[in-house]
């Protein structure tokens, strides 16, 4: 009979492996298959030469087509760049308080501004604006130069009380440890206290009052709020940059504070990433 | 093994194969299931479906660009993804209850692969002729004028075909009627075409010269079904005890002592996989139940009752080899294994209809700001700040108020607007910053933390809809 029956060996035979009675068939593999293979290869000797791919003591082999993952990237931010360019331009050509009313260029300053932030500022004031002794906290309503957008671009563009840039913010208080007594700076700091809505020592107060105003009131002003033209703090509300317990408020009086932000135009950055940073934190909640 | 045996080759060349063309009951339920298919894989693109302005009105859409799937009436977000994902597995448990009862199904009838292939076959015989005629071309080793123009005819028209699948393809992710307009004036994307020239190629090959060895080699579902497959399934098979011994008819009469197979190869003849069915259950088999059509023609020639190669379920084989009647089919079909399938099937069904049924048309979410936690304020009053991602399912821009509900009460800012609505455009998600505020002296100020509800009430038509967060305070 010439018909093989139900699953009888086929032409091909076995491999000879068996087992429990299972045998492996030593069916061939179809033609194309192979050639398929071959293909493979000759592609990947054509690729060793085009790309990249013996390592040498210097790097690896380059390959004919000079490709690199480094001239990749660069490209990739070249074509950025380039990109970005008219939005920059039209950044750095619009009035800073008519940003919020062109919503293209708004959202590309918010986005810009969170990277540069997240790359020069998050180290001082936090991530988010959140801020930390001795540097302000962006978030709140609470400035100590202006919190205006125009006010928050000088500051950015030339720093505080920073060497590099003649035009940075500048004030200084005195440290009052070197003429006051410790019964004094006591006194004062019992009354910066009080005025500050805070437990202080009354009859303390009463002497730091006066002196108070011989001293501090030029700056700080008569009732102690302070005056942003020349840096210096609110002394009755909640926000203290140094703390506002006796011992930080004695070691201010004592020995003063001297904070410095660095004047980015100086250190370099761009008038576009300087506007786009500035609209960012004008934006985080507590700008005015 | 023997040393006197030659070593077997260890490739083998693809053995053409020639089906012939084949007339019965299950060839015209193939023509009309292709004829189905392919008319939803072609046309579906094409129809409109009104959403509102704003919106796409194409009815079946996948558009990735907005990342939006549209489905008639259907709109799902990128968020609802467990929707797309709970249709891929009810495919799924469709595809294993099919093939625990029918065996290869989706292979014989409803495949892409096996209805282009049959397509392609379609065209072929048109143009080439039936079965004996291709065989005579194929063996023709010279390259006369008629050979060079029969395959050209037909690669041309393969490839015509090959280029509307390609091209169809395309249409579900954009505006199929403008794509067909850009793609004829060379303004469509480099995307579309490359898409199209990778489909165009696959099919063009696939069905035109793989064919059966896609089946064979290449996809997985034939190994995967065999684990679905017991001995009720019903599938296809030849009844070797009624056949054999098989022997030529003389005259159109079967001789005595003879079995019914009377060899005349009609069955191998119309087997696209190129296999004969009489050897037994075969891994190439795509059960597409041609062989049945052909072999009861012939039943019908000599005589005898048809149904020599037929669908049978494996566990039915001794009964009838001992002449005991079959079961009947239903009985194989409703067995605990199908009714699981189908159960899992239904409830995934019932789960995603009801998700579709309470799904709102707005929708809310709200992050809290965790850097800083709080903000003091320089009054002394507590600040939260929340990122909230509002959600408009609609064809228009609609406005939200917004309040939010605590024990304690609170003041509610939309940074960068005056008063507590925001209007979100048309289906689009808005993510907008919004500050809670309490005095100095609230119990939500000195505790570490107090529970909020936001409240967004639609303004057009007065959906409500809301998240829970909680306000932290300075412990
Ligand atoms: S084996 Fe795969 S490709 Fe072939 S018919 Fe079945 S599912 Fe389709
Ligand atoms: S053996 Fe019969 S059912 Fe199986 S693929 Fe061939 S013709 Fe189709």
């Amino acid at each position: 009979m010439a018909a093989k029956k139900p699953n009888e060996k086929p032409d091909y035979g076995t491999t000879g492996h068996s087992w429990d009675g299972i045998e492996e068939l030593n069916t061939p593999m179809p033609r194309w298959w192979l050639w398929t293979l071959y293909l493979c290869i000759i592609w990947g000797i054509g690729y060793v030469i085009a790309y990249p791919a013996w390592p040498m003591i210097n790097g690896a082999t380059p390959g004919l087509l000079g490709y690199s993952t480094r001239g990749e990237v660069a490209a990739e931010i070249a074509r950025f760049d380039e990109a970005n360019a008219p939005m920059e331009e039209l950044l750095v050509a619009t009035p800073l308080n008519e940003v919020e009313q062109l919503p293209e260029l708004n959202g590309f300053a918010k986005n810009a501004g969170q990277a540069v932030y997240n790359t020069w500022c998050v180290q001082c004031h936090q991530s988010g604006g959140a801020g930390a002794q001795g540097y302000p906290v962006l978030v709140d309503n609470d400035w100590l130069w202006g919190g205006s957008i125009d006010e928050i671009y000088t500051t950015v563009n030339h720093g505080i009380r920073t060497e590099d840039d003649a035009d940075a913010r500048y004030s200084q208080m005195p440290a009052f440890g070197e003429f006051m007594s410790e019964e004094e700076i006591a006194s004062l700091v019992s009354h910066v206290q009080i005025i500050a809505g805070q437990d202080g020592n009354a009859e303390l107060a009463e002497a730091g009052a006066a002196l108070f105003y011989d001293n501090c009131a030029s700056c700080h002003g008569d009732e102690g709020k302070g005056d942003r033209f020349q840096g210096a703090p609110d002394l009755t509300d909640r926000i203290w940059l140094f703390g506002g317990d006796t011992a930080a408020l004695t070691e201010t009086i004592t020995n003063a504070r001297f904070g410095v932000m660095p004047s980015w135009s100086a250190r370099g950055m761009s008038e576009a990433d300087i506007r786009a940073v500035s609209l960012y934190v004008h934006q985080l909640g507590g700008g005015e | 093994m023997s040393d006197s045996q030659q070593a077997p080759s260890l490739y083998a060349a693809r053995e053409p194969v020639f089906p012939k063309r084949v007339y019965g009951r299950f060839r015209n339920l193939k023509w009309l299931i292709m004829a189905v298919t392919l008319g939803i894989y072609y046309l579906t693109p094409w129809i409109r479906w009104d959403r509102g302005a704003e919106l796409p009105d194409q009815a079946v859409l996948i558009d990735l660009a907005s990342r939006r799937f549209y489905f008639f009436w259907i709109e799902i977000w990128p968020y609802e993804f467990y929707f797309v994902g709970g249709l891929l597995i009810m495919a799924g448990l469709g595809l294993f209850l099919f093939t625990s009862a029918l065996g290869r199904v989706w292979c014989g009838y409803t495949c892409p692969q096996t209805v282009w292939v049959d397509l392609f076959i379609l065209v072929e015989r048109w143009i080439e002729g039936d079965r004996n005629a291709r065989l005579r071309l194929h063996r023709q080793k010279k390259i006369d004028f008629r050979k060079l123009r029969l395959r050209l005819t037909k690669w041309l028209v393969w490839l015509l075909i090959s280029v509307a699948t390609g091209g169809a393809w395309v249409f579900y992710f954009t505006d199929a009627p403008k794509l067909a307009v850009d793609l004829f004036t060379f303004n469509a994307n480099v995307v579309a075409y490359t898409t199209i020239l990778v489909m165009t190629a696959m099919t063009f090959i696939f069905g035109g010269f793989m064919r059966e060895q896609v089946c064979n080699y290449m996809c997985p579902w034939p190994r995967i079904q065999a684990a679905m497959m017991d001995t009720d399934t019903l599938t296809v098979a030849y009844r070797h005890w009624r056949g054999e011994p098989r022997g030529k008819a003389k005259k159109g009469v079967v001789a005595e002592g003879q079995g019914d197979c009377i060899d005349c190869m009609a069955c191998v003849n119309v087997c696209p996989a190129g296999i004969d069915i009489r050897e037994g259950q075969q891994m190439e088999c795509i059960t597409c139940a041609l062989c049945i059509d052909a072999c009861d023609e012939i039943m019908d020639k000599i005589g005898k009752p048809r149904g020599l190669i037929g669908y049978m379920a494996l566990k039915d084989e001794t009964s009838e080899t001992s002449g005991i009647a079959p079961v009947s089919p239903w009985k194989h079909i409703f067995r605990l294994r199908t009714m699981i399938y189908t159960g899992l099937w239904s409830l995934i069904g019932v789960g995603l209809m009801f998700m579709l049924f309470i799904r709102s048309d707005i929708d809310i979410s709200v992050s809290p700001v965790r850097s800083p936690v709080y903000i003091t304020m320089s009054d002394g009053s507590i600040r939260n700040a929340y990122d909230i991602r509002l959600r408009n399912k609609h064809g228009e821009a609609h406005s939200f108020a917004m309040v939010a509900r605590s024990d304690v009460p609170m003041q509610l800012e939309v940074e960068g607007e005056d008063y507590g609505t925001v209007t979100v455009p048309a289906d689009e998600l808005r993510t907008i910053r919004v500050y809670l505020t309490v005095p100095d002296a609230s119990s939500a100020a000195n505790s570490k933390v107090t529970d909020v509800r936001i409240w967004i009430t639609d303004e057009a038509n007065g959906d409500r809809a809301h998240a829970d967060t909680v306000f932290n305070g300075r412990d």
